[in-house]
């Protein structure tokens, strides 16, 4: 590559020479796309920032999350405590910090194995379609049908109380609508001409499903996906709340609202401040999801 | 090379089965370039799909190369000697796989080696540089990406090659260009083409022999020389040829 031009233009040309430019160009094209979205902007340094204060937690932390001080609790926000202290006196900031560990585990899971399902099996049965579409379908209403909450309680009394079995519950009641969403781009797909090309290239039904109907599937997943976390989250801290996720003395967001329900009236900031906690996360995930619809959309307009 | 006998083709189920060619018969000898023609709906794209396997809904004898294909399959040896371009250039090129992508994998599927030297020779024959090679469909207009569309065609060095009607989605200009590759690729490659149109000049241009379809059955097959002197046997033809007469050039 000479050096006449500069790095950006190299990136946005036309006529890119190698694989490897081809590919950085179109990712560094969705950068500058997401980059002009200034709310996604806002909610993707919320959640780096997020990210962060989950990775350095024990560092960024004044105090233990556990540390009990009865003389000091309930004390309004001060110098002392940024955001002031729990019916047990234990710090609410540093709590916080440390739940945002919990918080991210919680979503990282979810995200991961939830869509995962849902593709697979969305995409099989829109793409196999006859009697494969009836069952795999059907499966998907019935645990549509299922409440998270009894589900919930099942795995818990079988597996025991914690919040890694709260999120796999969750988990497993959280695909079925992103199995829908993948059917329906399956469908709209399936009979299209570049599949039917493919086809007559002799391309197995396997690599059909991989290579060219997957990657279509996963852009609107993605941004589903985004813009579900809020309700995983909520749904997270309800089960807290039930005792059925985060166990005590873990400084889980949803159960520290559960634990400042008591207080509510006289002491707002024991409920409130992971309460915007959790509103702060969610409303940054919705606004991440935005931005990658912006960049995911496979026609590449921006209307 | 190419031999119809007795053809029908329907679409979903009774009460409410459509049947979309009906008897349809023709043969297609090596090296000739056959057109079909008829207005919308007259089954011609149909034809193309049944024999290219994509609709497994037929009946009646279809046979390439003397050799007899089934309802719902195809092998290799078919995709090796038959290929198609299709219609609308925006919808038959996967917006996410770049060019480079499609030929490779294209190339791979067909067995071929070399397959850098050969999406090299590939973009050249049908007129487009080096630089397109690593292009997303989206970065192409619709004359190139038709462009890349007959190479991934020719990838599998077919010899018959289904046209559905490639320029229709095109604009005039473009038309003339694809045309101009398309007629020239057959000389250089002595392909056999299936040409589907509803454009009695563009046929006319490309054609050696053509068949006129109405309602699923056809009605004529003829000459190209008979179009153009506008002899048609049936009434339909030449109410065909006076329909498209404003079009046709002097």
């Amino acid at each position: 590559m000479s050096n006449t031009i500069s790095r950006r233009d190299w990136l946005l040309s036309d006529a890119p020479q190698t694989r490897r430019q081809a590919r950085l160009g179109a990712i560094y094209q969705g950068w500058l796309t997401f980059r002009s979205n200034k709310l996604a902007m806002v909610g993707l340094i919320i959640l780096v920032l997020l990210i962060g204060m989950a990775i350095f937690a024990p560092l960024l932390a004044p105090q233990s999350p556990y540390a009990q001080d009865l003389g000091a609790r309930l004390q309004p926000p001060s110098a002392a405590h940024w955001l002031g202290t729990d019916g047990l006196g234990r710090d609410i900031m540093s709590r916080l910090i440390h739940g945002s560990r919990i918080t991210l585990f919680i979503v990282g899971t979810v995200a991961l194995i939830a869509p995962i399902i849902g593709l697979f099996i969305g995409t099989v049965a829109g793409f196999a379609g006859g009697w494969v579409d009836q069952v795999l379908m059907r499966v998907t209403d019935i645990f549509l049908a299922f409440p998270k909450l009894i589900l919930a309680l099942a795995f818990v009394a079988a597996l025991g109380p914690s919040i890694g079995n709260a999120v796999l519950a969750l988990a497993l009641t959280a695909w079925p609508p992103y199995a829908r969403l993948a059917r329906a781009e399956t469908l709209t797909i399936r009979h299209a001409d570049f599949i039917a090309a493919a086809r007559l290239q002799g391309a197995g039904r396997l690599r059909l499903l991989i290579r060219h109907i997957w990657p279509l599937c996963v852009s609107s997943l993605i941004v589903r996906v985004a813009l579900d976390m809020a309700g995983i989250i909520l749904s997270a801290a309800g089960l807290g709340f039930l005792g059925l996720g985060a166990q005590p003395p873990m400084p889980e967001w949803g159960a520290m609202i559960s634990d400042g329900r008591t207080y509510i009236l006289d002491f707002w900031w024991v409920a409130a401040m992971p309460g915007l906690a959790i509103f702060t996360v969610s409303i940054a995930f919705n606004l991440l999801g935005d931005g990658l619809r912006d960049v995911l959309d496979p026609k590449g307009d921006k209307s | 090379m190419l031999n119809v006998k007795d053809l029908n083709v329907w679409f979903g189920q009774p009460p409410e089965r459509v049947d979309a060619v009906k008897g349809a018969e023709f043969s297609v000898r090596q090296g000739e370039s056959f057109g079909l023609v008829g207005e919308s709906g007259s089954g011609k794209s149909t034809i193309l799909r049944a024999i290219a396997g994509l609709i497994p809904t037929w009946s009646g004898d279809i046979a390439v190369d003397g050799k007899p294909l089934k309802a719902d399959r195809r092998d290799r040896a078919f995709f090796k000697t038959v290929q198609m371009v299709f219609q609308d250039p925006y919808a038959s090129l996967h917006p996410r796989h770049s060019v480079d992508a499609v030929l490779a994998e294209t190339l791979r599927l067909q067995g071929m080696d070399n397959i850098d030297k050969r999406i090299t020779k590939l973009l050249d024959d049908v007129g487009l540089g080096k630089g397109f090679r690593f292009r997303y469909p989206h970065q192409l207009s619709g004359g190139q990406r038709q462009r890349v569309a007959i190479a991934r065609a020719l990838a599998a060095e077919p010899r018959l090659l289904l046209l559905d009607e490639p320029t229709s989605a095109l604009d005039v200009s473009v038309q003339a260009e694809i045309l101009n590759l398309l007629a020239d690729l057959r000389a250089e490659h002595g392909l056999t083409y299936v040409m589907v149109s509803h454009d009695l000049s563009v046929v006319g241009h490309m054609c050696d022999r053509l068949a006129v379809m109405q309602h699923g059955r056809i009605v004529e097959v003829m000459s190209v020389d008979a179009l153009r002197r506008g002899a048609g046997e049936e009434d339909y033809t030449r109410h065909l040829i006076r329909a498209s007469g404003g079009y046709q050039p002097a």
